[in-house]
């Protein structure tokens, strides 16, 4: 005759599960990342020739090491110059200071009036990461307005409105033009 | 009326706790689902600066991170350090480092490899340029300073 056997009490099963998920909740985080990604240029060559740029199609923003900014050789403050890239980069075909345009056309967008105009940022090896933070984000955002400003002209919607095709569209009409200068002492005057 | 009364005890019967594991079990693979293992101990202070133009980091899988700040333990001073993995390390050691990273990752993932970079908010630009210059060099173009959410005026 076979043997009964007894029945396992699995009262102590939820503290089994209660340990092993006390384990999971100290173990893992659940925080999500946020940031700015940007895209690094390839190395420059040693025999690179300069490319020449015209004078008027740049803006120079200058970071030095107690984190004061110069724009165009002026002193600046970090408020302003999301004002100021913006406005540099708003194409103004009839101002003779402003930098050169030119109209492509795109898909879906049409043709469009281009800014030539380039940012070029240039920071000290002592400047704080708080403040070159601050002018990368202050030199989105203004693209970003850019950005809005034309689907809304467009496509009558919010950026985050628009279709993956239209976002496309949008990005190649409006190019994020901002190039770090190689990396060089400023120094602290200014 | 009474003929509806019922007789006998009147106690309230006792609540099964046999589904109490199920449940627990469930909360468990939640848990499991959501969240990633945490994967370094963090060797520098990384108080990062806010920014409101930010973007999220997607599959985290495809990011690596590079921690710059200055060391938790005080003895070490206060000048930015890099930490790599588990360990402190020297510019000179990330492009074996990414190519470690790129090794670990499938072939057609490699592409979208991102390096995150989490660094102090009062670090010196300096050692960041010069990771910069490192990833350059060894072709991981991809970056993500990562930042918190805020008025980046405040920083």
């Amino acid at each position: 005759m076979a043997r009964k056997v007894p029945e396992i009490n699995s009262s102590s099963q939820a503290d089994i599960a209660f340990l092993l998920l006390c384990f999971f909740l100290m173990t893992t985080s659940m925080d999500v990342d946020y940031g700015i990604t940007r895209r690094l240029p390839p190395p420059v060559e040693q025999n690179d020739e300069d490319v020449k740029v015209k004078e008027r199609n740049v803006m120079n923003v200058k970071v030095n090491k107690s984190d004061k900014l110069l724009v165009n050789g002026r002193p600046s403050d970090i408020t302003l110059l999301k004002d100021e890239a913006k406005r540099f980069m708003t194409p103004r075909p009839n101002d003779e200071t402003a930098p050169e345009v030119e109209t492509k056309h795109f898909d879906l967008v049409g043709d469009v009036l281009m800014s030539k105009g380039v940012i070029s940022l240039q920071n000290d090896r002592g400047t704080s990461y708080a403040m070159y933070i601050s002018v990368q984000n202050e030199l989105a955002r203004a693209f970003n307005e850019l950005k809005e400003e034309m689907a809304w002209q467009k496509f009558h919607k919010h950026l985050d409105q628009l279709s993956e095709e239209q976002t496309k569209a949008i990005n190649e009409a409006v190019p994020v033009r901002v190039s770090e200068a190689e990396p060089v002492e400023i120094g602290a005057s200014n | 009326m009474g003929k509806f009364r019922k007789e006998g005890k009147k106690e309230v019967p006792q609540v099964s706790t046999s589904s109490l594991p199920d449940i627990v079990y469930m909360l468990i693979f939640f848990f499991m689902i959501t969240t990633s293992m945490r994967d370094v101990e963090l060797k520098v202070k990384t108080a990062m600066p806010k920014a409101t133009e930010i973007q999220k980091l997607e599959r985290k899988a495809l990011v690596s991170s590079i921690y710059i700040g200055p060391p938790r333990d005080a003895k070490l001073g206060t000048e930015s350090r890099i930490q790599l993995d588990d360990a402190f390390a020297r510019t000179s050691d990330i492009p074996d480092w990414i190519l470690k990273e790129r090794e670990s990752r499938s072939e057609a993932d490699r592409p979208f490899l991102t390096t995150a970079l989490k660094v102090h908010k009062e670090t010196r630009m300096g050692i960041v340029t010069d990771v910069k210059q490192e990833l350059r060099k060894v072709g991981a173009f991809r970056i993500n300073y990562t930042t918190l959410k805020g008025s980046a005026l405040e920083n």
